[in-house]
């Protein structure tokens, strides 16, 4: 007869034991206000196909201080998110050789966040019609 | 022992199945010298101290892959971490996270042995040469398309760093499908068909998460989150059915 007694440990509270995995999951809780913000952004297009005055409270709305509090954080987590996403990204890409030298990772993710810099900086100049 | 002037409190996870219901910390003082690892101060324990104390261990020179355990709440090699980065603090040394403790610090393995023997492990070429057409040819570049997966010792601290396995122990982990793409990536192996079922799973890449916590701790710079995350999208190409139009060497069985 086997004499085996495995113990099992529980698995709860697993990603507070670690700062690694706590980072994972302020990461993955990032893309929350990420939809929160898209879903403001479409129900805004939506006030806007209702014409001129359900477009103005939308805007009204949005000049409330909770709601000015609510896009200050979103961003924060947006870029938090933006910056995590390209650190991994690497990883998702077969093996990259130029020169008979493999590309670090380093150096793919400096190209994704330089990207998005770019863009943003360009999406923000369309936006204040620079 | 005469030489040595300090001594270190190891706190060390102790459970006996056929005396303990859960698992307790046992603490040891132990003296060490500088150059003393945490497996060397298990080993002064058992000898010294308590004979009762089981742990796994080998080669002493992070080879062989048997002496994982966490310290200090992280997974690491007892071989090649030092009791000096601890002391003057005490440190804690426990079986390996994400397996079940069969005694003390030495944990069941027995569902990664399948999962690694599931992975086909061995090279599968389409036609396998014979003796007089002599050997299979690679160019180094060719061989740096797998060769940091091949590094793998089997430690398994990468399973412990995994809060997926934890889980979901049915996930195939970051080891075995490290290894699973350590081969396929071998430009002497045709095996994806053969291995596709477990790429593909839901069990198999689809599980990660991307915590990208086994990278960090593989003490052998396999990058296995590397190596899965690739897969996702060759698991993607594949459910398209464009993969085996991309891959050079084509496809076998």
């Amino acid at each position: 007869m086997s004499a085996r007694k495995p113990y099992v440990r529980p698995m709860g509270g697993w990603w507070r034991r670690n700062p690694f995995f706590m980072r994972y999951m302020v990461r993955e809780a990032s893309a929350v206000f990420l939809a929160v913000y898209a879903v403001i952004l479409l129900a805004g297009v939506y006030r806007l196909s209702q014409g001129a005055a359900a477009y103005e409270a939308w805007l009204a709305a949005l000049r409330n201080p909770l709601a000015i509090v609510f896009h200050g954080i979103a961003l924060l987590a947006v870029a938090y998110h933006a910056y995590t996403w390209w650190k991994v990204m690497p990883k998702t890409l077969p093996m990259l050789h130029v020169g008979g030298r493999r590309i670090p990772e380093i150096t793919l993710s400096a190209v994704g966040w330089a990207a998005w810099l770019a863009a943003s900086l360009i999406v923000y100049a369309l936006v204040r019609g620079l | 022992m005469a030489d040595s002037t300090k001594t270190i409190e190891m706190e060390v996870l102790r459970y006996r199945p056929e005396q303990d219901t859960e698992p307790f910390y046992q603490t040891f003082s132990v003296p060490f010298a500088d150059d003393w690892s945490v497996l060397q101060g298990l080993q002064y324990i058992k000898d010294d101290l308590d004979s009762s104390l089981s742990f796994r261990w080998s080669c002493r020179m992070a080879i062989c892959g048997s002496c994982g355990y966490m310290i200090d709440g992280v997974p690491k090699l007892g071989c090649r971490t030092f009791l000096r980065h601890y002391y003057p603090h005490k440190v804690r040394v426990g079986p390996l996270e994400n397996f079940p403790i069969e005694r003390d610090l030495v944990v069941g393995i027995d569902d990664f042995i399948g999962k690694l023997e599931s992975i086909k492990p061995y090279i599968i070429p389409r036609e396998a040469r014979t003796l007089e057409q002599g050997e299979y040819r690679q160019t180094p570049a060719q061989r740096d398309q797998y060769e940091q997966y091949s590094s793998c010792i089997n430690c398994l601290l990468c399973y412990s760093a995994c809060p997926q396995y934890g889980l979901n122990p049915g996930f195939t982990g970051p080891a075995a499908l490290a290894l699973l793409h350590r081969y396929n990536a071998d430009s002497r192996d045709q095996g994806w068909e053969a291995r596709s079922e477990i790429v593909n799973a839901e069990d198999g890449v689809w599980r990660c998460m991307l915590v990208g916590y086994c990278s960090e701790v593989c003490p052998k710079g396999v990058d296995p989150a590397h190596a899965i995350n690739q897969n996702k999208v060759n698991s993607t190409l594949d459910y398209f059915g464009v993969l085996k139009f991309l891959m050079p060497k084509g496809a076998a069985k």
